[in-house]
């Protein structure tokens, strides 16, 4: 699935061993294209990254990758499975796991709760093994919650928290434990939307080695919609553009910011005041 | 307004700062002992009062009511769905009774360890009855819940409150649906009499002159329920109700399938309701179509809220409240309070503005109910910010595996 539609300077498309591979998805809400046809392929242990000005149909593309939205038309694949029309807790056990551009934590629940609720897909207790809790749901009860707190701590919150509502912690903590809760899943693909809304450059820049550590660690590929021009420029293998529903460019960070296209949608109507882009 | 607020705010506070804090061993180290405890006495209390007193009668239909309570919080509660078709399940419950342990199908002849000797109709023993009530109430709570799938808040409560009546509607006029063997389906407004009462091997046939068994079956039925409500609230499922009733597009994208929660909550839901319906059927001895109203379902939601949402000792509390002022204060120790004062009615006239004034009082002193979940209380207190959620409108979302429209985001 990885019939490549791009123009010519496509990046070493023949071997690439993608994760997912999207391809030529659209989403058209009753007369409005959402996405137009996008392709777009996720190679294993990489970071690539979406950008594109507000409305362009990253979070559209975004919820279509995670079943949220089914795509009008257009195939997905994931490890060599179909999920285009797969429901989203399925496409979750398969391994992809997202985050949210506007945070959504479980309002009502703990720090570690939360990252519990993450670890769903992977338990296996049903109602009876809930009545009757037998030795192996009191262990896997146990097991889940030492490994949520392991997470909370890897993802850099501090221990005190962990117990604490997570709607009481801090936007930075609560972003945290949004990754934390992703990574409870065991994905081999994580999404994040929007990851440094919010963040001052500090934040951003460990966030920024974070995503390194990762990938590197966890063997992840990570997609990343993203609107700090640094932090993507930075940790992107590959960028793809988007501008009003459409795939406008793509390739190396280099060859993206140099892209008169890019610069013109999207660079070009920052007023100049991010960053260091061409 | 602004003064009357002002006002209802003061009083407010002066109340809640007498109120008593809840004792510092609930839910501490004292829980279990504490537990133990109060389970012996809830088994000797029978004992202390006579086995066919007017006191005794109530509680066993206060906790065949904290049963239904314990039943629609899970659904309500744990999984936010506002069922107000409740009632349904105490007729499909209270039917069971009708169809398996009377004679009313008379064109069969079974006996299972029923302790009747008639000669036709189905008898099937008390706990066989339950089984049956369990099975077709939590098929029933699936069918309801699946049209609701889809909806939230409001439009659920809609759905099933249409259920509930059309439930209540069939029963009425079962006895013009034939089922065969010229049985019918109900007997309608007549009403199915003579049921069985329950019978087990050394305890014989429960009587009506000794209220005592009665008690102790419904204890069983309720300690066990109590014990479900406990389990299923800290488990992988309970957590991932409380995961949906927060934020559904979070859940589904966090991999809990939503069509199983959901329905879960609804079957279970609806089996505890089936069992009290079984209970209560017995110990009427009748089941009559007319008693399946749209107040009913009205009655144990208000028990649940008034307890507190979510909470567990909440809707035992609200349950025991409301079913004590409902058959004992008002029919039995205050009803002839109003001649007192030379007037000339019974205060069972006014239960129902009674007990909607009460419930007025305490919602507007206590809204987060009389035993409030912890959880609840936290966010009801204001300690947790009211609305993460802006995007996204999740009707727009594909989270059940339907078809999905309009809206975009991104």
């Amino acid at each position: 699935m990885s019939a490549i539609d791009t123009p010519a300077p496509a990046p070493a498309s023949a071997p690439v061993d993608a994760i997912m591979s999207v391809d030529n998805v659209a989403k058209i809400f009753g007369g409005l294209t959402a996405v137009g046809g996008v392709s777009l392929d996720i190679p294993r242990r990489s970071i690539v990254s979406v950008i594109g000005p507000n409305g362009a149909g990253k979070t559209t593309l975004f919820n279509m990758l995670t079943g949220l939205y089914k795509p009008t038309s257009g195939r997905i694949t994931f490890d060599g499975k179909l999920v285009s029309r797969s429901r989203p807790d399925k496409i979750t056990k398969l391994g992809v796991a997202r985050t949210f551009q506007n945070i959504r934590l479980f309002g009502a629940m703990t720090a570690t709760e939360n990252v519990m609720i993450g670890r769903h897909s992977r338990m296996r207790s049903g109602l009876g093994g809930s009545i009757f809790r037998p030795p192996w749901v009191r262990r896997e009860e146990r097991d889940v919650e030492t490994r949520a707190r392991e997470l909370l701590a890897y993802v850099g919150l501090s221990s005190g928290a962990a117990d604490r509502m997570s709607t009481e912690l801090s936007y930075g903590d609560q972003r945290r434990i949004e990754i934390a809760r992703a990574l409870a899943s065991e994905p081999k693909l994580l999404l994040l939307d929007e990851p440094t809304a919010g963040m001052n450059p500090q934040e951003s820049e460990a966030l920024k080695q974070f995503l390194f550590k990762l990938r590197d660690e966890l063997d992840l590929a990570i997609l990343l919609i993203e609107h700090d021009m640094k932090v993507v420029m930075g940790v992107s293998e590959h960028i793809t553009v988007m501008d009003h529903g459409v795939k406008i460019a793509e390739g190396a960070p280099a060859e993206v910011r140099a892209n008169p296209l890019v610069i013109e949608a999207y660079l070009g109507k920052q007023d100049g005041g991010t960053d260091g882009a061409a | 307004m602004n003064e009357l607020k002002a006002q209802l705010q003061e009083w407010r506070e002066a109340l809640l700062g007498r109120m008593p804090k809840a004792p510092g061993w609930i839910g501490g180290r004292w829980s279990r002992p504490g537990a133990v405890l109060a389970l012996a006495l809830l088994i000797v209390l029978p004992l202390l009062f006579n086995e066919s007193s007017g006191f005794l009668q109530a509680t066993i239909i206060a906790l065949a009511y904290v049963v239904m309570a314990l039943g629609l919080n899970i659904v309500i509660g744990f999984a936010g769905l506002l069922d107000l078709g409740y009632v349904a399940f105490y007729a499909l419950g209270a039917y069971a009774v009708g169809w398996f342990a009377s004679d009313f199908l008379s064109g069969e002849n079974i006996s299972v360890l029923s302790g009747q000797h008639s000669t036709f109709g189905i008898h099937l023993n008390f706990i066989l009855v339950l089984i049956c009530a369990v099975i077709i109430t939590s098929i029933a709570g699936m069918i309801i819940g699946l049209p609701t799938l889809r909806l939230r808040g409001d439009y659920i409560a809609i759905v099933t409150l249409a259920f509930g009546e059309i439930i209540g509607t069939m029963v009425i006029n079962g006895s013009n649906i034939s089922i065969g063997g010229g049985m019918t389906l109900t007997a309608g407004n007549l009403g199915i009499s003579s049921l069985d009462a329950p019978y087990f091997p050394v305890a014989g046939t429960f009587g009506l002159l000794n209220l005592r068994p009665w008690y102790w079956l419904i204890l069983v039925i309720a300690v066990m329920c109590v014990f479900i409500a406990y389990r299923l609230r800290d488990s992988r499922l309970g957590r991932a109700w409380i995961a949906l009733r927060e934020d559904e597009v979070a859940a589904v994208s966090m991999g809990i399938p939503l069509v199983k929660t959901k329905l879960m909550a609804y079957a279970i839901g609806a089996a505890f309701g089936g069992m009290s319906g079984v209970f209560l059927a017995e110990f009427n001895g009748t089941v009559n179509a007319s008693q399946f109203s749209f107040s009913f379902s009205i009655f144990v939601v208000s028990m649940v809220v008034l307890g507190g949402l979510g909470s567990i000792p909440g809707a035992i509390l609200g349950a025991l409240l409301i079913s004590y002022i409902n058959y004992y204060l008002i029919p039995d120790v205050f009803n002839t309070l109003p001649h007192t004062f030379g007037l000339n009615f019974d205060l069972t006239d006014l239960s129902i503005g009674i007990y909607g004034f009460l419930l007025v009082i305490v919602m507007v002193l206590r809204p987060q109910g009389l035993w409030p979940e912890k959880r609840r209380k936290r966010e009801l207190a204001g300690l947790v910010a009211p609305e993460m959620t802006e995007l996204a409108e999740p009707s727009q979302v594909n989270v059940g595996g339907g078809l999905d429209q309009g809206g975009m985001s991104g």
